[in-house]
């Protein structure tokens, strides 16, 4: 192993991680909510009448972030490398992955470490150990095409 | 107003995922590519993220309801039990074939991009066999 220092983007990862720090922050402190997006997703599909609004706006929210953001700069690139094949089965697996372990990235990742809890400090490690796992499965063991 | 202030925390939350690099899935796998050359940008996204969330978490603490005087809604669930690591476990391997987890995958939607929406149409599948393999072992137990 080596560090790709051509791809490390140390100060806009900590600018964009403190970004979305605070908008973690705000929605706990103004909304009373974990910005875990596979939750907020989630409820969705077990609708309650008057826990709707909330999530249909956080999720406008962060699906017109790329619409916003290029009105004022250009967009970076935003490179999907897998197939449509692995698109589907990766899309059911986060799907399905993220409401068994109730939470992802933000939720677990974000919200549930800076708040010590040891569920999502457990469910974080395991996910981040399947993501390494599956990569070096993909990109080491059986590279298709080779 | 409590609909603004989702509006604009999504927003935020959005745009940092752009700026962070995270929103690009080439990036992303670049980081979970222990066994190549590493990228360890999105270790100090996390960071970055948590620095700020942990003093925001640590102040709500001793508040019992939000500026907007709604009740704070905080996990309470604290097993950690096959659910969790199982469920985490998948997620993780999902994240690894695409490098997309579910908050990019809507950031993606946003742009425009059609290999975006396949995604995220097939994590709200996804999601939804969640609910109909609940919904079943739940009428399972009242049976």
């Amino acid at each position: 192993m080596g560090i790709d220092w051509n791809h490390f983007t140390p100060l806009s990862a900590l600018l964009g991680g403190a970004l979305i720090g605070i908008a973690a922050a705000m929605f706990l402190l103004w909304n009373g909510r974990i910005a875990g997006i596979s939750g907020i997703l989630g409820g969705l599909l077990r609708p309650k009448t008057g826990d709707l609004a909330w999530r249909f706006a956080f999720l406008a929210g962060l699906i017109l972030a790329p619409v916003i953001y290029r009105l004022f700069t250009p967009m970076p690139a935003l490179q999907i490398t897998a197939s449509t094949g692995m698109l589907i089965v990766a899309g059911l697996l986060v799907g399905v992955g993220t409401r068994y372990g109730a939470g992802c990235t933000s939720g677990h990742g974000v919200c549930g470490i800076s708040r010590l809890s040891p569920r999502s400090i457990v469910a974080t490690l395991v996910f981040m150990a399947g993501g390494f796992a599956t990569v070096f499965v993909t990109r080491h063991l059986f590279v298709p095409g080779v | 107003m409590n609909n603004i202030f989702a509006l604009l925390s999504g927003l935020i939350f959005g745009i940092g995922l752009i700026v962070a690099g995270m929103a690009n899935p080439a990036k992303v796998l670049g980081f979970l590519d222990l066994g190549g050359l590493w990228d360890p940008s999105l270790a100090l996204v996390m960071g970055g993220a948590i620095a700020v969330g942990s003093v925001a978490f640590t102040f709500a603490r001793k508040k019992t309801t939000s500026f907007l005087g709604l009740p704070l809604h905080l996990p309470t669930a604290s097993q950690i039990d096959r659910r969790l690591i199982g469920g985490s476990l998948l997620f993780g391997a999902g994240w690894g074939l695409a490098g997309i987890c579910p908050g990019p995958g809507l950031v993606l939607l946003g742009s425009g991009e059609v290999q975006g929406a396949v995604f995220v149409v097939a994590m709200l599948a996804g999601m939804a066999l969640f609910e109909v393999l609940e919904r079943r072992t739940s009428l399972a137990k009242t049976d």
